[in-house]
């Protein structure tokens, strides 16, 4: 009997060598790069929501509480811009999520639009002369403006502060290039102009996972009414 | 690569089984909550905003 030469980490002869060739790590390697790419896909997906929609409860739950701590005047704008990343407002999309709201953030920033809508800081507050200008993801963190393309004219959007519900209705629709940033002057489209109507609009990316253009949608104020009125008729349209 | 990383794991076939299960599961809680919210900001999906950087 000979001794055997090959330890047992080999593999029997024939078959060939165990040893890493170059070619076998390059496709390893290729191999891993696709699976973390597979990830990251997923990650964007489900992890992102994941992140937002633990955001976006605490968020309500803070606002729940502040607003039970502090009841409202009636009727009042928000009477100030407030510090960013914090939640100030919830919005209401009746033809879109019924009346499950969004929690409306201060600012637009990557971080603020992580935790949800945001509310671009210097345009005008809920309720107030001017255009208020609300930004959220189309995909990813939650989506929130994911189906933003589905509001027709004349559908309500609702906002809800400490002091008021503001019933907005949808005036059109348009995509328009990222840089077309006069859609969110005080009157849009004319830069420097004294606003004589309470506007809404909202924007989000076009088409979905694209940056290449955005999805504005405009409104105007048709109603308000204090808090203590109750919720406004438009909510319960849906 | 995954040859010399089971060749340097210790025990029988069973603990590395394991041994590479957690190395793999402690690997994905890496990258889901450290690396992948530090490249995600580089992806198209957080422009939502008209600001002329789009």
């Amino acid at each position: 009997m000979t001794a055997p030469t090959r330890t047992s980490r080999e593999l029997p002869v024939g078959l060939p060598s165990r040893r890493p060739t170059v070619l076998q790590g390059v496709g390893e390697l290729l191999l891993t790069v696709g699976v973390l790419l597979l990830l990251l896909c997923v990650y964007e997906v489900y992890g992102t929501n994941l992140v937002t929609e633990r955001e976006q409860r605490q968020l309500g739950r803070d606002l729940s509480e502040s607003w039970a701590a502090a009841p409202g005047g009636p009727g009042r704008p928000v009477a100030r811009e407030p510090p960013l990343g914090r939640a100030f407002a919830r919005l209401y999309l009746p033809r879109l999520d019924g009346t499950r709201p969004l929690v409306v953030v201060q600012g637009v920033s990557v971080a603020d639009l992580k935790k949800g809508p945001g509310h671009l800081p210097g345009s005008a507050l809920p309720g107030e002369l001017g255009n208020l200008v609300l930004s959220g993801h189309r995909t990813t963190y939650g989506a929130p403006f994911s189906e933003l393309d589905r509001l027709r004219d004349g559908d309500a959007v609702v906002v809800e502060t400490r002091d008021s519900w503001f019933t907005y209705r949808v005036e059109a629709q348009q995509v328009v290039l990222p840089t077309a940033v006069e859609v969110t002057y005080p009157v849009p489209g004319r830069a420097g102009a004294a606003p004589t109507r309470r506007l809404l609009t909202l924007t989000t990316c076009n088409p979905k996972y694209s940056a290449r253009e955005r999805l504005i949608v405009s409104g105007q104020l048709e109603d308000r009414q204090p808090t203590s009125a109750g919720r406004p008729a438009a909510l319960g349209e849906a | 690569m995954y040859g010399w990383f089971w060749r340097h794991l210790p025990g029988s076939v069973p603990v590395r089984v394991l041994l590479a299960l957690l190395t793999l599961a402690l690997v994905v809680v890496v990258l889901f909550t450290v690396v992948f919210p530090q490249v995600e900001p580089l992806l198209p999906f957080s422009d939502v905003t008209v600001d002329g950087d789009g």
